[in-house]
Parts: structure tokens; sequence; C-alpha cells
């Protein structure tokens, strides 16, 4: 009986090793661990035996037993690792492939543009104000202390559609209009995107329709001081932290005194090139505090009150920190050139 | 404005300041300087040289043979080709190692063997603009008219060394719009001493009264005239200095007499004008408005149409000048004139712009009357003119001017205290440093304790109110030195609105389905302003018009954004951009009734695709644009904005494909439409299949509701079923899917269409259309049995409206 077993042995081993399926592997189990199987043939002629010698072979036969199981097991896992290593062998795909592209679409630079700068105020508190694009004489110009006969409300600068009504040449209405509802009392602090017309043949640098934005603090105890502060603030997020910038006097019928903010030219540094038209400066926006006549039109007592304002053109900042050429690609929708921006 | 640096000069101390850095301070402290133009030319080596002897070249016909002295012992000999060389004449001599602008550097050379040590020179050779040079020597060298010191520098001489700052003045500051205004300015800044001239004249005893008197018949159009008769006048060439200077200034010179009255236009900012007395043919000035309908013709040699609006200077009868910008050709100054008619007058701002405007003539005179000349100063310049002519000229003054009307002035004072300033400003500027800003500018004021009390002279006309004043102190002190500083107000919340906000979502959302986001004009064409637009906007009226259009391309507003989208994909399409997703959200104006009444500005969405949407070819994946993906766009913003369903119902609209088109119903209201392009529209385009949606996005916004109806999620499971029906390919599946959702109540939750086929082994004109529902009760488990009568309910109720067949 013990040369059997060991015979049983030995021909488990050879059969598993020669197993290369997990389905002959199965048949050899069957064929040697089954019911009907070789060692359950042995264990049955057992009664046979003498007394003393059934719990010798009986627990060999239990060693031998477990010696195939462990050694079938053993191959059992061997050919799943080889399987799977033929699966993922077959399952091999070129990585560098393309990939199925999603759907990207993206915001336009000028509403983009316009957008940052909100958000920057609105951070200071500031409100979004809106208006129409079409105005009345009235709240485009004589509200904002341009009254009738002022040459910069010349019918060749502007499209009227009556005697009355225009589309509004800058976002300043909206402040007027603003102002008015506040029935003089502030504060305001509003700031205010939107289209303007202008009576311009368009080319590289003008356009009949572009954009504004203007913001608006008026207030007890506002000052030129709180002006500068203001557009540090606001040049320093538009350009970069290390931008320097200087105010000049100038003239706006709405605001007195009137300034424009330059900012140091970033291509040289101050040092004058050609894009600073060897100035070291590069103009921004213009600003100034709000004209007495503005506020006390509005209903607030310019004695009392005084506020600032300031207003700039997107299409220029987007044109100076993009270096974007020709103001009409914002209006001719190029693909080519509208998806340069969608990642800024 | 051009302002030379040499002739200011002559008014304030700047010797030494580098002309950049004058500039820089000009420009923080109220001007703009836009550009610094010269020196032309500063060389040593260009001299005034004497033509001592001047013979025909041995060896050319058209060469000379110069012997010039150029202030050296010895004489040097020079060839020159000019026709106009002579002996005898005072010329400048480019001398061996000076450089000319063009770069042109002299040597000593032989021409046709002859020795030339150097060149004489023409103004054009020396950098001056040809339409400087007098006719007579355009062709040829230029030669001094005066007596000049021989070998002395040419370059001052000419003033070719000079620098010129171009000055972008602003309306306010017409008071530098002169030299003796930037004087003033210039001297401010750097706190400097004046030099301004005190003319002085001989008035002969005869009096202008008897030549000539003077009638205003609008005082308001011209509320100051003065007629002065200067006599015995001789017209030659101005003077080199007074060349020299209007040259800087950019006017080109003409005679003395036209000269002197640029000139004092230049020095004072005061246009005057010189009328030929002999050809003026009365003894009296009339300025009237012109008749409507009058005609004069003005030095231009063209002929005015004349309205009441303008001002004429006429002699009792007829014009000679339209007042303030432009003399009659009948008394213009001439070669032959003795006596003139010298004017100085203040005439009305805008009378003169609405003259200038309308006829298109603008001048250095008008630009000055139109923002407003000094009236205090007008007298002053016509002294400082007949000054000039008596010098320059021969001429005799004749007695006192005769004036008619006033050169007075309501006096302008403003009154302040001194922390009114600072507190505008943001500053601590003491009493001390105050007083120092207003000697500098030359303000009259009076200063007790805080209180100020200024006159502003009428030099500085802008000068009204406290806030003007703010500025003066503001810019004198200096832009930058006034500190950084934020508002410190009480705080205030800020934000967007609802609706601000809501846009903001809708953009976002529409860029995350792939649209890119294109921005078109709003001014569009007549013929484009009538296509596409959304039947729920009334259109019986036509779309709101410019009065004066520039061009055709932009007449109208519009009331569709999809017009000009679709121009937009052509522009690409057109440079060979083929696969294009577009919107664009913003207004679209409706005419309102009523004159003068603002149109309705509506708050619009659209959308227009093309081209290829799924794109992954090596998977064999290439799908073009259709209906569903526009229409899945749109039903994700539905279901992200609102509760309502909104409904796609069936339409045929202009412009769209009759079977693929839809109007959008918001709780049975017409919010907008999605359609394919018709056809013919995509042929006009050079446009493949072409999808769009134009919608009202404020309806939409009116619908949101921003509170979430909570449910919890049930414990209990859903039991899915699949429906089929054959029906007429007419039917819809919305049809089908409003009896089901009727007849599956209270447990159908949700119903999804998951197949549509038409075709082979199907009934000619019949569909299948195939639904999976699901249904739920909240509450419990649903028993198979409730399901099932839904079920048989659901089918019993289809069959019998719409003739269905349950399939499989």
């Amino acid at each position: 009986m013990k040369e059997r077993l060991q015979s049983i042995k030995q021909e488990a081993i050879t059969e598993i090793e020669a197993a290369d399926t997990q389905k002959s592997l199965q048949d050899v189990r069957v064929q040697f661990l089954g019911k009907k199987g070789k060692i359950t043939e042995v264990l049955k002629g057992m009664g046979k035996l003498s007394k003393e010698e059934r719990p010798v072979i009986g627990q060999l036969a239990n060693e031998v037993r477990d010696e195939i199981t462990a050694s079938i097991e053993e191959k059992a896992d061997l050919l799943e690792k080889q399987a799977i290593e033929e699966q993922l062998k077959a399952e091999t795909i070129d990585v560098t492939l393309p990939g199925r592209p999603t759907h990207t679409g993206g915001p336009h630079i000028l509403m983009k543009t316009i957008r940052d700068i909100e958000d920057l105020f609105i951070g200071m508190g500031y409100e979004v104000a809106e208006g129409p694009e079409v105005e009345t004489d009235y709240y485009n110009f004589e509200a904002l202390n341009l009254p009738k006969g002022h040459p910069a409300r010349d019918m060749q600068d502007s499209f009227y559609i009556t005697e009355e009504l225009l589309m509004r040449t800058h976002t300043s209405p909206v402040q007027a209009r603003t102002l008015n509802a506040h029935e003089g009392r502030g504060p305001v602090k509003i700031i205010c995107p939107g289209k303007v017309y202008r009576r311009d043949t368009d080319d590289a640098t003008h356009s009949h329709q572009f954009t504004q934005i203007e913001g608006l603090y008026v207030d007890e105890h506002i000052t030129m001081s709180d002006l500068k502060g203001t557009l540090n603030v606001l040049a320093k997020h538009l350009f970069g932290e290390d931008r320097e910038i200087r105010l000049r006097p100038s003239f706006f019928p709405f605001t007195e005194p009137s300034v424009e903010m330059d900012i140091s030219c970033k291509v040289c540094n101050g040092d004058g090139c050609s894009v600073c038209k060897h100035t070291g400066w590069i103009e921004i926006l213009g600003a100034g505090l709000v004209h007495p006549n503005v506020l006390e039109m509005a209903g607030f007592d310019s004695k009392k009150y005084t506020g600032f304002a300031f207003g700039m053109g997107p299409e220029r900042i987007a044109m100076l920190k993009y270096g974007i050429e020709d103001i009409r690609h914002f209006y001719t929708n190029d693909v080519r050139f509208l998806k340069q921006f969608h990642q800024v | 404005m051009l302002v030379s640096i040499n002739w200011l000069k002559e008014y304030v101390d700047i010797e030494g300041i580098p002309t950049g850095e004058l500039a820089e301070a000009i420009t923080k402290t109220g001007v703009e300087v836009d550009g610094i133009h010269g020196p032309i030319l500063d060389d040593e080596k260009i001299v005034v040289g004497y033509v001592e002897a001047c013979e025909q070249h041995p060896n050319a016909d058209k060469l000379n043979l110069c012997q010039v002295n150029v202030g050296e012992d010895e004489l040097a000999q020079i060839v020159c080709g000019a026709p106009n060389v002579a002996q005898g004449q005072y010329v400048v001599a480019a001398r061996p190692g000076a450089r000319l602008p063009g770069g042109l550097k002299i040597k000593k050379a032989k021409l046709r063997g002859e020795a030339s040590e150097g060149m004489i020179c023409s103004l054009q050779e020396l950098g001056v603009d040809e339409k400087f040079v007098p006719d007579h020597q355009k062709d040829g060298i230029f030669v001094f008219d005066e007596e000049v010191q021989i070998g002395e520098p040419a370059c001052p001489l000419l003033n070719l060394d000079d620098q010129v700052l171009e000055l972008d003045l602003t309306p306010n500051r017409a008071d530098c719009l002169n030299m003796v205004g930037m004087a003033y300015e210039v001297a401010a800044i750097y706190n400097k001493e004046l030099q301004l001239p005190s003319p002085t004249v001989t008035k002969a005893d005869e009096s202008s009264n008897d030549y000539i008197a003077v009638r205003i018949e609008n005082k308001e159009m011209n509320p100051y005239y003065g007629a002065w008769i200067i006599k015995d006048l001789e017209v030659k060439s101005s003077p080199l200095w007074l060349r020299n200077r209007l040259i800087s200034a950019g006017i080109r010179p003409i005679n003395n007499l036209v000269d002197i009255t640029n000139y004092v236009l230049l020095e004072y900012g005061q246009p005057l004008h010189a009328f030929d007395y002999d050809r003026f043919g009365s003894k009296e000035v009339v300025t009237r408005p012109a008749h409507e309908g009058e005609t004069m013709t003005t030095l231009d040699g063209k002929e005015r149409t004349l309205q009441p609006e303008h001002l004429l200077i006429t002699n009792g009868e007829k014009p000679h000048a339209l007042a303030g910008v432009m003399g009659g050709q009948d008394s213009e100054v001439q070669d032959d004139t003795t006596t003139i008619l010298l004017e100085a007058a203040y005439f009305d701002p805008r009378t003169v712009r609405k003259a200038s405007s309308q006829h298109n003539l603008r001048s250095e005179a008008s630009a000055r009357f139109e923002k407003g000349v000094d009236l205090t100063r007008v007298k002053e310049a016509a002294m400082r003119a007949a000054e000039l002519y008596e010098e320059l000229a021969g001429g005799t003054i004749l007695g006192e001017m005769v004036e008619e009307g006033s050169t007075d002035r309501e006096p302008v004072q403003i009154t302040f205290e001194r922390h009114e300033i600072n507190e505008r400003i943001g500053t601590e500027l003491s009493i001390d440093q105050m007083n120092d800003i207003l000697e500098r500018l030359r303000l009259p004021y009076e200063q007790q304790g805080e209180q100020y009390t200024v006159t502003p002279p009428s030099r500085r006309n802008d000068l009204r109110i406290l806030e003007d004043m703010v500025e003066e102190f503001a810019r004198l002190y200096g832009y930058d030195h006034i500190p950084y500083t934020l508002p410190t107000g009480q705080s205030n919340k800020g934000g967007l609105t609802k609706r601000q906000r809501l846009t903001r979502e809708v953009h976002a959302y529409l860029q995350k389905t792939g649209l890119n986001e294109a921005l078109t004009y709003s001014l569009t064409t007549e013929e484009k302003s009538k296509h596409f637009v959304s039947p729920e906007i009334q259109t019986d009226q036509e779309a709101v018009k410019l009065m004066m259009p520039m061009t055709d391309l932009h007449s109208h507003l519009r009331l569709s954004v999809i017009p000009e989208l679709l121009s937009s994909l052509q522009y690409n399409v057109a440079r060979n951009q083929y696969n294009l997703g577009f919107y664009e959200l913003g207004s679209v104006y409706l005419p309102n009734e009523g004159k003068d009444v603002l149109p309705r500005e509506e708050l619009r969405v659209a959308a227009a695709i093309t081209g290829i949407w799924e794109n992954h070819p090596w998977q064999g994946e290439k799908k073009p644009v259709d209906f569903f993906v526009l229409k899945g766009i749109l039903e994700g913003l539905f279901n992200y904005f609102l509760k309502d369903e909104v409904i796609f119902e069936k339409a045929n609209l202009d412009g769209l494909h009759p079977g693929r088109t839809a109007l959008l119903k918001l709780n049975g209201e017409t919010v907008g439409y999605i359609g394919q392009l018709h056809p013919f529209v995509q042929k006009d385009h050079d446009l493949d299949d072409t999808y769009v949606f134009d919608l009202n996005l404020e309806k939409v916004f009116n619908h949101v509701d921003e509170t979430p109806d909570y449910e919890a999620i049930t414990k209990y499971p859903a039991i899915s079923q699949d429906l089929a029906f054959v029906v007429n390919a007419e039917i819809t599946a919305k049809e089908i899917e409003d009896i089901i959702y009727e007849q599956g109540q209270p447990y159908l939750k949700t119903i999804r269409v998951f197949d549509v086929y038409q075709g082979e082994h199907m009934e000619e004109g019949k569909k299948s259309i195939a639904f999976n529902l699901t249904f739920q009760n909240n509450e419990r488990t649903l028993k198979d049995d409730e399901v099932d009568e839904l079920r048989e309910r659901i089918i019993q109720k289809v069959k019998a409206t719409y003739q269905a067949e349950l399939r499989g």
C-alpha cells in the first residue's frame, strides 16, 4: 500500500506538471482526489489492512492527498497568472494614439476681461450695474455735464436714432441712472460694463462698436488719493504687481479734476521703446472726481458727497496684454482667434 | 499745438533743462506732450558763406565754380550746380566734415577736375520741409535776404537747432493754445520769472475813425469788434526770425502783412485778420448774421452757401469774411496792398464752431475762436500786431482802434477753505504750500486764515468752481506725491443680481457643452434685421434704424442674433474652418410705439452649429451635427434652470427646414425656436447642414425657482418595463408619452424612448417606437400586479387613441 501511495503521488505530480490549462488541471484533481479518484480508492481498501498498519497508511494517505492538493493549487495559481499575463498582453494598446475629444468651448476674451474686472471690484464691495444700449440724449449727455451745443456731442460722432435717442457713446449713462435711483443717498459703488457705439469707420484701431467698463464710487469723504489707490489695485491686478502707475491731468466733462492713468511699459520697464512711443508709459484709462454738476443733477448734495469715476476699454486692455494687433478680431469670430484665449 | 523751445525761451528761462525732462514735466502737470520734434540739424561745420566770385566751371556747362568766404583766412572753392547761385550772395556752406540730415557726409572732392571744399545748400538739403521753402528757392540754394555774419554757424540762424513739442491739448486748456499761455504754464511748473511782450506803437495824428466805422448787429454772436487802419505799408518777405517762428509752428510764411497776423495768433492766441482797405469797398464794417441762402467766396476760392447761424463781416452790403473762420477773396491782401483794415474781434465760440464744421473749414483761427479766446487780450494783440506792422512793414498806425462792443467779462471769484481742497485731494497742503502754488500760477488771490478767494484772470477762463481749483492744486503739487489710499466708508456687500448670476451660469453651461462664445455687431443690415426673428416678437414694425448710418452694413438694430452669427460661420468656413459651434448672449432691440421712446432691450441667447460634432476618426467615429445635438444642449439648459418642462412643438418658420423646426414653449408661451437652416439659406452662406436656436432668456429667468423641492431618496425598489408600439409615422413620441404619463399615475416615474424604427419589415407609413418606463412607490414595495394593471391601462389607451399596436 505504501508503495502504491508513493507511486500515486509520483503519477499525480507528473500529471500536474503536464497540465497546461485550468481544465486539464481540474481533470487531474478529479482523477486523484475525486470521489472515484485514486486516493479515495486507496482509502477504500484500508479495511483490508491490519489494525497496526491502518493508522500509518491512513496518515500517509492524508499526507499524499495534502501534497497533491497543494501542488494542484500551486499549479492553479501559476496557470491563472499565466492566463492573466496573456490577457494583459493581448489587451495592450498604443497609449500614444489620440484620445476621444471632448467638446471644449469657451468665453470670448472681451467677456472674460470684463468679468475679471467685475470680480475684482465685487470683491471690494461693488455692485455690477447695467443700462440700456439705446439711450436718451439726457442720460448720455446732459446728465453728464454735456449740455446741448457741447462740442463733444456732435452728430458726426454719435449714431442718433431720433433727435432725442441715440446708441450710447459710453457706459457713463449707467452711472447717471444709478445715481438717480439712489435719490441723493450714498454710498454708490458700482462697476458698469457694456457695449458702446461711435461713428467710426472700422479699421485696425477703430470699431463702431466696442466695450467699456466703468467704475463709480460716491460717498462722503471720497478723495483723489482714494482714486489713486483704487486704480493702483486695478492696474496691478490687470498687468502684474511690478507695474507702476502714474496719473496726469486730462479733461472729461463729467469729472473735475480729470486724470489719465498710465502704467509703466511692460516691454521696456520704463526705459522707452516703440510700444510706449519712447515715453516709458502706456495710457490705460481715464478717471477723475465726479463733477459736482453730475452729482447735483442726480440729486446729490455735492458739498456733502464726493466721488470718483474711472472708465476703460476692455479691447485696449486685451490688445495690450496679449499683443492683439487688430481690433476687428474681436468681432469677426475667427475660431482660430477665439480658441487661443480659452485657457487664459 | 506746436511749441518751439527756442521761442519759449524768449519768455521764460528754461536754459539747461533737457527737452525730454521739460516734456515730461509738462505732461505730468497739465498738458500731454505727444512728441518731440527736432533738432533738424545742429552742426558747427555748416556756416554762413559769402560768394565772392562765381564763374562757370571750365569742364561743365551746368556747374559753377564759387569762391566762398567762410570766415577763414582763405576763400573756399566750392562747386555748385544750383541755377540761382551768384556772386554777392550770403549762403549756407557745409564744410568738409559736416553731416547733412539725409546722412550725407561732406568731404573735400574733385568735381570734373576742380577742387570743391564743401557744398552750398538748399533748404531741402538742410532738412527743411519742402512746404516751407519759398517758391523761388525750391529749385536752388537758399540765399539769405539780410546781411548775416560770415562764418557764423548757420543752423541756429535757420532755427534748425530748435526742438518743438507737439501738444495734445484737452478742450479745457485753450489757454495753452499760444506761446504766452505756455510760458505761464512752464513758469508755474519751474517757478520761473516771466518776460512777456509789452507792445507800444507810435500813433499818427490821423484817426482811423475817418476811414472806418463799426456796427455789430448781433452782440451775442459778436460781443466785440475792433478795426484799426494802418497805412503806408510795403509788402515784402518777413525777416528770417519771424519766418523761423512760423515754420516752427507749422505755418508757411507768405509775406510780412499776413505773417504778422499769424505770428500774433501764435503768440497771444488771438486770431486777427488783415483786409485790404482799398478793396474793402466801404467805410463801414457791419457784422451780421448771414441771410438764408446768402453766398460768398472764401479765400480758398470756394463759394459758400450760408445760413442765419453764420456770422459775416460785411462792408454794409457785401460779405468780406466768414467771421472767425476765413476771409473773402475780394478783400484779400495782395502784393500792391498799402493800407489794411486790421480786425481784432471776439466771436462767439459756438457760432464759429457751427460755421467751421458745417463748411469743413478748420483753421488755426477757428480752432482758437471755437475754444474761446482771452477777451482781455484782444486789444493787446492788436497793439502787438500794430507794433510789428510799424517795425517790419513801415506802417503808419492811424490813431486809436475803432471799437464796438465790449471786452468786459463777468468777473469770476472762487471762495473756499483750505480743508475743502485737502479733503478732495487726500493731502495735507499747508497755507504756505497753497500760497506758493497760487503764486506760481499767477492767479490773483486773497487769503485770510484758512479762507481763500481766487479771482482767475480771463486767460484762465476754465477756472470757475472749487473743483477747478482742486485740479490746479493737485497738478501743481504733483499727482505723483498724492498718497495711495482706499475709501474707508461703510462697507457694502457688493455682488451680482439674480439675473447677472443666472447669465453667468448660462455662459458657463453653454461653454461646457462645447460652444464658443462669439460677439457680433448689434447694428446690422436692413435685410438681416428681418430674418430669423422669433415668432413671439411682434414684427409688424420695422427694426429700429439709425438716422444717418455710416454704411448700409450697420443701419438697423438686430432683432435676432442669428443673422450675424451665420455671417461668422461663413467667415470661418471661407477660411477652411468647418466644424463650428458658436453662441452669443446679448440684447435684441424691440421697437416701441411712440416717438422718442426707448426700444425694449430683450436678453436672448442664440447658437449655431455646423460641420462634424463627434470626431474620433481612428476609432471610426465621425458624426455631423444634427437636430438632436442642439436639442440636447437646450434640454440640458432647461433641466439646469427650470422645473417646468419646455415643449418642442413642430413648426414652420421662414428660413428654416419645414420638417426640422420646433418652437420652444414654456408654460404655453413661445420663448424661442430651434431648427435646421433651410437648404437655400445654407447654400447662400456656403454652409453644410447647420442648426440654430434663438431663445428668450428673460422669460426663462422669470421661471427659475432656485429653491429645490427636496424629496427623500426612497428605499423601495423601482420596477422597469419596456413597451413598444407600432403607430402611424406622423404620430410624435411626445403625443404617445403624454398618454403614457397620464395613464401611468400614480406610480409611473420616468419615460424614456429607447428605440425608434421605420423601414424594412415595417408596414409603409408606420413606425415602431419603444419606451422604457419606471414605476416606483416611495412608501412601500410595489407589487407586480399593480404595475401590470397600469401597464395594461396604458396599452389600451394608446391603442384606442392612435390605432396603435403593441409590438412583440
